[in-house]
């Protein structure tokens, strides 16, 4: 069992200076025990892969780091802050530096593309001129190839069009952590593989760390530097893909079969 | 039984009450969200006139033609303009706009917004660092609250008008008398009040729509649920909320 025993990070590009660490983390839902003294480090410029069967509280993970659930005990310092110490205007200020792209994308139905992307601009840079703010639209569209759909409502959009529109509005405001559940799933494999290629590519571009919450082996092999495994509401067992791939561990082995 | 009944009734009066604490701590300090606020009052406001103009010219028209015969066995038919724009000042325009309102305005800020926390679009404002309970509920609350009274104000002069056609379907009463009995009848005793009630019946609209929608789980079951039950407790509030309010102008002898 690899268990503990931390593998070697195959990303020279990274520094050691953690912008997530969770520590001894644990939630349960009456008594659905979640997370049990979780602890994990996201280093600068890392993409950490977590790898778990559904219903193990991978997307609890996430969601307990951007403070939209609060874990029962443990620490999880994101940017230098404990997040359950946080209150309401300290947790937006850290927010706008974390970037959080969801499964179902969650654009905002009532607003155009460029709508959504100005929301959290319109927020976050509030002494921003018009020019500037469509300039940044632009720029986002951009990235991610899709500048024509700027004046489309999200209901217009093909799934892998939402998916990308989300990824730009995750973007807009330059965050320097993204966290992503399960981008790729409900896409087909040529799209999903285009969404994992962008991501990379982007997180090069922006200079972002992440974590990415995916079934998808293709995904995690395109976009991992690190692969934690979240088994049992623990950190089982972490390291490349290739390593894990050739773990003789039996509940490693189930996931890269 | 009747236990779990009164344990779910006080968890909910008191979450609700949390929800209103909430509104009152975020309305009123910036960042003021004026664009959303007023797009809110145009869906709540102006797009609900047709309805509410149809619904009070037709109850000020039905209630002059079925006052009119227990008037004239009294011989007291000249009283019919006096009668009818008492009754409908003081209680029919504001209750019965109030409830088309709680029908119209309540499910669909429940449907919403419960739909847009079931996908996830309210977390999504949340993890951008925007406050979605003051883009989302303080603008809807305060436009249901400011937007519901001009609602019945219109729709006071729309079934007055309805009367005034009510009272010429069997009898004939010219233009000119029939306003001035109006205007002759009605005092600011009975419009000024009448007029208050109905910013609170705009704000329990908005209010239980909301707080029905942001908590809404369960899926799209859960959505229907939230639009459901916020045009039921706000109905009944604007009933409560009018009893309340004819009992405190009783009591300051407004009347």
């Amino acid at each position: 069992m690899i268990a503990q025993a931390q593998l070697n990070n195959r990303i020279d590009t990274t520094n050691d200076m953690p912008v997530i660490q969770l520590s001894h983390v644990y939630k349960s839902f009456g008594s659905n025990r979640v997370l049990q003294d979780f602890t994990f480090d996201l280093k600068k410029g890392e993409n950490v892969v977590v790898l778990g069967k559904s219903g193990s509280g991978k997307s609890v993970l996430i969601k307990c780091i951007i403070g939209l659930i609060k874990p029962d005990s443990g620490t999880i310092n994101v940017l230098g802050q404990n997040i359950p110490d946080l209150n309401h205007s300290q947790l937006d200020k850290i927010r706008a530096k974390v970037g959080f792209l969801f499964q179902s994308n969650a654009l905002y139905d009532s607003m155009t593309v460029r709508e959504n992307l100005e929301f959290p601009l319109r927020r976050h840079r509030a002494n921003m001129t018009t020019n500037q703010i469509d300039e940044l639209v632009r720029e986002a569209l951009n990235s991610v190839g899709l500048e024509h759909t700027v004046d489309m409502t999200p209901s217009e959009l093909s799934g892998g069009m939402k998916k990308r529109i989300a990824l730009a509005r995750t973007l807009i405001l330059k965050p320097e952590i993204i966290l992503y559940d399960e981008p790729t799933t409900g896409l087909d494999p040529i799209t999903g593989k285009e969404i994992s290629n962008l991501m990379c590519e982007l997180a090069k571009k922006y200079n972002t760390s992440s974590i990415v919450i995916s079934h998808d082996l293709n995904c995690v092999k395109i976009v991992a530097d690190k692969i934690v495994m979240l088994i049992d509401g623990k950190c089982y067992a972490q390291g490349s893909y290739e390593d894990l791939q050739t773990s003789d561990d039996e509940k490693i082995k189930l996931f890269f079969k | 039984m009747k236990s779990k009944f009164l344990q779910n009734f006080l968890s909910e009066t008191g979450d609700i009450s949390r929800f209103t604490a909430r509104f009152f701590a975020e309305a009123f300090r910036p960042r003021y969200e004026l664009s959303e606020f007023l797009k809110q009052c145009f869906f709540i406001g102006y797009k609900s006139l047709p309805l509410v103009a149809i619904t009070a010219f037709i109850m000020g028209l039905v209630i002059t033609i079925q006052s009119r015969p227990t008037l004239v066995e009294f011989g007291a038919e000249a009283w019919l303009p006096k009668m009818v724009s008492v009754s409908l000042v003081r209680e029919i325009a504001p209750v019965i706009t109030a409830l088309i309102c709680a029908g119209k305005v309540g499910s669909g800020i429940g449907a919403e917004l419960g739909s847009m926390k079931v996908t996830e679009q309210i977390d999504a404002m949340e993890v951008s660092g925007t406050n979605p309970f003051k883009y989302l509920v303080a603008t809807r609350v305060l436009a249901a609250t400011l937007t519901i009274p001009i609602l019945v104000v219109l729709a006071d002069a729309v079934s007055l008008y309805g009367g005034y056609l009510g009272a010429n379907i069997h009898g004939v009463v010219s233009w000119d008398l029939f306003w001035n009995q109006v205007f002759d009848t009605l005092a600011f005793s009975d419009i000024i009040p009448s007029i208050l009630k109905t910013f609170f019946f705009g704000f329990a609209i908005g209010i239980i729509g909301c707080y029905k929608g942001y908590n809404s789980n369960k899926g799209t079951e859960g959505v229907g649920r939230s639009a459901n039950s916020a045009v039921v407790i706000s109905s009944l509030l604007v009933f409560i909320l009018d009893l309340l309010a004819v009992q405190i102008i009783d009591l300051l002898k407004l009347t």
